[in-house]
């Protein structure tokens, strides 16, 4: 899933500042599993921003609402209504999910209330790690199905690097060596042979680094 | 200009090489290079130029291995893959050698989060593996990486780091393999205080046959305190202090710590020099040159090259 976290209520105030009437347009896919924009976030929301302009004597109309997605337009049209009777709208979403809003509605401020950080999983209840850069090429297969590019603070290829120790990265002790556990599952897997061949440069051109990123699949353009 | 280095020259003839290493001012005062040349030119068969260490800005490797060659040494241009793209490498490799600088070693760098601008992108467009194979097809094969025929191509010495001292231990022979493999003609190790796990990589790495195939220079820091001894095994990256060097250090008085710290490092190169696939020592005298021609000296390593 898409892993956001709430930006600070600091910078919401401040980005809202000049709107008198607000819709919080949370996103019930991957912002509502890790408890950054779903219902209950954007009601919680809703409160303290309603309380924070209280407090300084000032007003705001803040609606609520909730999609299902915002990075797909048969969800996005749930809110038209909504979005058209308000100044400004704070979106929930990833950033997928502020831009799609955004494209969609020209005269409509859209800002972001979230910081997307990555593409992850919920490794436990409250603890989400990253797992992929969307680099468009995927390698998995050679690594044990552990991301280098991901995982190890220097994308090594062909690691690990001379920081790594007892298991932790040189970066930082909470950062577990991606290479150790790529060893450590080929040799579970008996495939370590896959790490004895040189593993030649990565094309990055079907990352970011080609410039933004289209898939068109005619076989479903109606 | 001929296009062998020294270095490649004394390992080639078997003899045991000696090198240094000079970190490039955080400024352009060209004078503390000059310094340090000066201090280790006679004692050390070519001087290790470090690229941006502890991701800490400094003048840049390639301009203070130019004026260490003008000081009259021979620099071993160090190159790490963090702060530049696979273009921007190759660039400097041939602007590198276009100065007269005949070594390089590859090395990924250490993370910029550990330096002064934490803020910085970091690049890592290819890996130290990497580099080392593009710097030996441009001397093998003459191309960049786009398989271009380049015009007077590069033809360094090529060398790479080891770290016999991280982990997983049995897979640092195989990555030495690897190194080898795509282009590394010498080595550098980690700085040795672990003498016996040391002695058990390159027991591997010679039963592997691969002290045959690489010269393998084992590297050196002379402690100056127990203080400094802390520091390295507690927090510089992939180094292994064991616990009775530091007690060893804290046994001497603190005006004793200099002299105790040289006396392991002397006692240390005894060791190597009887070590086999050791074909020489780095020694890596952090902001201490001073003290490399004593080492040097005292450890029976004069004249350079021993004959």
């Amino acid at each position: 899933m898409i892993v956001g976290e709430q930006k600070p209520i600091t910078e919401i105030i401040e980005i809202i500042a000049p709107y008198k009437q607000l819709l919080i347009l949370g996103c019930g896919t991957c912002v509502k599993t890790c408890f950054a924009g779903g219902e209950d976030e954007v009601a919680t929301l809703a409160s303290m921003i309603r309380l924070a302009f209280k407090k300084d004597s000032k007003e705001i109309k803040i609606a609520e609402q909730t999609v299902e997605r915002q990075c797909e337009n048969e969800f996005i049209q749930e809110a038209a209504q909504n979005i058209a009777k308000n100044d400004a709208i704070l979106s929930l979403a990833c950033g997928a999910g502020v831009q799609a809003i955004a494209k969609r509605f020209p005269k409509v401020p859209v800002l972001p209330g979230i910081n997307t950080t990555f593409i992850g999983i919920q490794e436990q209840h409250g603890i989400f790690t990253e797992e992929c850069q969307g680099c468009g090429n995927c390698g998995l297969a050679t690594f044990g199905a552990i991301c280098p590019i991901t995982r190890c603070s220097k994308k090594l290829l062909n690691g690990p690097c001379g920081g790594s120790q007892n298991g932790k990265c040189e970066v930082n002790a909470n950062i577990e060596c991606a290479w150790q556990l790529i060893i450590d599952r080929l040799t579970q897997l008996g495939q370590l042979s896959n790490l004895r061949t040189y593993i030649p440069p990565k094309n990055w051109r079907t990352s970011i680094s080609g410039g933004p990123r289209k898939l068109i699949r005619e076989d479903h353009i109606i | 200009m001929t296009n062998i280095s020294n270095l490649q020259k004394i390992l080639k003839e078997g003899k045991f090489a000696v090198t240094g290493e000079c970190g490039p001012p955080r400024g352009a005062n060209t004078q503390i290079i000059n310094k340090k040349a000066n201090l280790l030119k006679g004692y050390v068969d070519a001087v290790n130029v470090t690229d941006n260490q502890t991701a800490i800005v400094r003048m840049s490797s390639i301009a203070a291995s130019a004026h260490l060659i003008k000081a009259g040494c021979e620099p071993v241009m160090q190159m790490v893959v963090r702060d530049r793209n696979r273009i921007s490498l190759q660039s400097d490799i041939l602007g590198a050698w276009s100065l007269g600088i005949k070594n390089i070693l590859c090395l990924s760098g250490d993370h910029q989060t550990f330096g002064s601008q934490p803020d910085a992108l970091n690049v890592f467009d290819i890996d130290s593996m990497h580099l080392l194979r593009t710097v030996k097809n441009m001397r093998d094969e003459g191309k960049d990486m786009s398989g271009f025929n380049l015009d007077d191509p590069p033809r360094m010495f090529i060398g790479a780091a080891a770290n016999p001292f991280a982990d997983p231990f049995e897979y640092r022979v195989i990555r030495l393999a690897k190194k080898i493999d795509a282009g590394a003609d010498f080595i550098q190790t980690q700085c040795i205080y672990n003498m016996d796990r040391f002695t058990k990589w390159i027991k591997l790495a010679h039963e592997e046959g691969l002290t045959e195939k690489v010269y393998i220079l084992a590297g050196v820091t002379p402690l100056k305190s127990s203080g400094m001894a802390k520091y390295m095994k507690n927090k510089v990256a992939g180094m292994d202090v064991p616990e009775s060097v530091i007690k060893r250090m804290e046994g001497v008085p603190k005006e004793k710590g200099a002299e105790e710290g040289i006396k392991i490092c002397l006692e240390t190169i005894a060791k190597l020099r009887e070590t086999k696939g050791v074909h020489g020592i780095h020694i890596m005298a952090i902001e201490w040159e001073e003290k490399v021609a004593e080492i040097v000296q005292k450890a029976g390593l004069t004249p350079r090259p021993l004959s």
